[in-house]
């Protein structure tokens, strides 16, 4: 590949105990790509997302994000984090906090932002995601689908070399998704690199460069959304797209 | 060092302190045996007032509840072992301790009951309705057991605290463990006798706040990454 | 004299209560003093357990939970008896009130460490996961994101304990403390009349009640309010 790549993962590993939950993931995504992962629950997508910035600590492997190693040993883990924006199936949104707040939090204490300059960035990304007049709602005065944007804003503040979101969309009522998805599409029209786990299929067709299907702690195949949903190579992705696809 | 041990671990004196200690320890236990059961019953007593259908019966139920957890126990019952008997009402010490106990142990076992009953939906009282039952039975056999249930560790935590209240009985000369050993303790000159006290209420209250704590642990969750 | 005037004679007498009224004023300060005392020393001891306690050093967290075991499981007037008794022995001398604020402290103390604690469990593992995404350290996600909703949580059991423990001053008149149990009983044997007891008790109401109130309150505010 002869694009510069922003995230690599290499033979990762991660055991709980005697339960080993990622069996050596390979795995490269390019700048500006967006990648779709895929895969029955329990496969280990989202213990792979959270190796990336080791939420969850792999047991053998590499990962390497713009450039630097996030499974060195003595690396600065809290600023190699925040340039990589998680999203998360139940928001995780701080209840005790505005949206404003939410957003503002990292930019404060992690970046040592000014409270002025931290508001300014705040208010920017949340007019980016379309909630500027929510920026003093406190998260159980929002919607589902608003709470999310607000989480891809908090994200989004810290301008991360790549975003990963965990299931946006699966906690969500059917008619909140759609303002999610536009976000997320209006991300990947800016070139921001993207690793989804989801299984909104026609988001994946209109907007995935790849797709990659999981299963049992190790990326099965992978290829373009047409090739994987239309024309899988291996007996368990089709049954498992046939799945999704009912 | 060993000054220390002297005047606080001396096994001699404990030794000679624990047949007076151990008498003490049996008034104790029936102390809580007595102020237990008195503090359970008035507090559900307490309960059923505090949610009947009747509004003046929850409002005085209220003030009730309210008034005996704003007074200290001990004031209670040092007003109503040394001061009803200016009104004529002479009491020996055990039967002080456990009217000031009832009035207050009945207010906060009161509260406990009362949270437990509102936690039940009003849909189990329909249904047991429903199929006959009338008011009474419907609390008694459906609401009843569940509420008990839910509010088991409070129960037993507030139980836990009243064990520790006994020890306020001392100060109306009620010969019970904390008595005995002040007595030992002022015979001796020496804080040994009161330091086996501690461990016979330690022996008698620490599996119980165990327990109280695995109870609550089912309850909980994990934490911290 | 009628029952009835003999009954406010013996526990209402205006006489008597004015006499004593300036020991008992004396009283209500010392009492506020102490339970004022209690309450700071008490409620920033256990949270300062409690956020230790987070950061599960094994051997820190033993202590602590033998220590908080053992203030549960003790009657306060147990160790009050200890320290005042023992102490002079060994050649430390308290007065009272150190001896009660010191106990009712750390009684206190472990009482709010618990449930600080256990609001700190409380609190959605997913809140520790978004908070160190954004590269919050571990104390900067457990001050900032789960400290406050835990505090939050645990207002109403908080405020009880505070006052069932805040109340316990009263057993200052066993070692001597000048609180408003102490003037009143010393005042009841010096007049030989009940008054000053009864004006004890209602001055402990008049403390206390507000403080009932206002738990109750609290109560309704915070109990069901979780998101």
């Amino acid at each position: 590949m002869a694009e510069e790549s922003i995230l690599s993962i290499e033979k990762l590993r991660l055991s709980y105990g005697e339960l080993e939950v990622l069996k050596g993931v390979d795995f490269d995504l390019a700048k500006s790509e967006l990648a779709f992962l895929i895969g029955p629950s329990g496969s280990g997508k989202s213990s792979l997302l959270r190796c990336c910035n080791r939420l969850e600590e792999p047991s053998a492997g590499r990962v390497i994000v713009d450039g630097e190693e996030v499974t060195a040993p003595g690396v600065n883990l809290n600023q190699l984090r925040r340039r990589i924006g998680m999203v998360f199936q139940s928001f995780n949104l701080y209840p005790h906090l505005t949206a404003l707040g939410n957003v503002t939090l990292a930019l404060r204490k992690v970046l040592k932002k000014s409270r002025v300059e931290a508001d300014d960035i705040a208010c920017s990304v949340l007019e980016r995601v379309g909630l500027k007049d929510k920026a003093g709602s406190y998260p159980n005065a929002l919607s589902g689908g608003q709470q999310q944007r607000v989480a891809i804003a908090r994200a989004l503040a810290l301008e991360p070399a790549i975003m990963l979101f965990d299931e946006p969309t699966s906690a969500l009522d059917p008619e909140l998704v759609n303002d999610v998805l536009a976000v997320m599409r209006e991300l990947r029209e800016t070139g921001m690199t993207m690793l989804v786990v989801s299984h909104e299929m026609g988001f994946a067709r209109s907007a995935a460069d790849r797709v990659a299907f999981m299963e049992d702690g190790v990326i099965v195949e992978q290829g373009s959304a047409e090739q994987i949903f239309g024309d899988p190579n291996c007996d368990r992705t089709r049954a498992f797209v046939r799945q999704i696809a009912h | 060092m060993e000054q220390l041990i002297q005047q606080f671990f001396n096994v001699d004196l404990m030794i000679e302190a624990a047949p007076l200690l151990l008498q003490g320890l049996g008034t104790t236990l029936l102390l809580c045996l007595a102020v237990v059961p008195l503090g359970l019953a008035g507090g559900l007593g307490v309960a059923l007032a505090g949610t009947s259908r009747m509004r003046w019966l929850r409002i005085a139920t209220m003030v009730f509840v309210d008034f005996f957890r704003a007074i200290p126990p001990l004031v209670l019952l040092i007003f109503v072992y040394s001061g009803l008997p200016f009104a004529g009402v002479q009491l020996d010490p055990f039967s002080a301790v456990c009217i000031a106990f009832l009035l207050n142990n009945s207010a906060y076992y009161g509260e406990i009951f009362r949270a437990g009953i509102e936690s039940i939906g009003g849909g189990q009282r329909l249904a047991a309705r429903s199929t006959g039952l009338s008011a009474w039975q419907s609390m008694r056999y459906v609401v009843l057991p569940q509420a008990t249930r839910n509010v088991l560790p409070d129960l037993m935590s507030n139980t836990v605290e009243v064990v520790k209240l006994t020890s306020l009985a001392s100060v109306v000369s009620l010969q019970e463990l904390l008595y005995s050993a002040d007595m030992a303790r002022s015979i001796t000159y020496n804080a040994s006798p009161i330091v086996l006290a501690a461990l016979m209420y330690l022996a008698l209250l620490w599996p119980m706040i165990r327990l109280v704590a695995r109870f609550e642990r089912r309850l909980g969750a994990s934490a911290g990454i | 004299m009628s029952a009835w005037e003999r009954f406010l004679d013996t526990f209402f007498n205006w006489a008597v209560i004015t006499e004593y009224l300036p020991a008992l004023g004396q009283g209500v300060l010392v009492t506020c003093q102490l339970a004022v005392a209690v309450v700071l020393t008490g409620l920033a001891l256990g949270l300062g357990m409690a956020l230790l306690r987070a950061y599960r050093f094994w051997a820190v967290n033993f202590v602590i939970v033998i220590f908080v075991d053992i203030l549960r499981a003790l009657p306060p007037l147990v160790l009050i008896l200890i320290l005042y008794f023992g102490l002079p022995n060994i050649g430390v001398t308290f007065s009272g009130f150190t001896v009660v604020w010191l106990v009712l402290s750390l009684v206190l103390a472990a009482f709010a460490e618990e449930i600080y604690w256990a609001g700190v469990l409380s609190v959605d593992q997913g809140q520790w996961l978004a908070a160190r995404s954004t590269g919050l350290g571990f104390g900067q996600a457990l001050i900032f994101v789960v400290l406050p909703q835990a505090m939050r949580m645990t207002i109403p059991p908080i405020t009880n304990r505070t006052i069932a423990i805040t109340k316990y001053t009263a057993i200052g008149m066993v070692v001597g403390v000048g609180e408003v149990l102490g003037q009143a009983t010393t005042a009841q044997s010096f007049s030989g009349n009940a008054s000053p007891l009864m004006a004890g008790a209602l001055i402990y109401v008049a403390l206390f009640l507000p403080l009932v109130v206002l738990s109750r309150w609290i109560e309704k505010r915070f109990a069901w309010r979780r998101a």
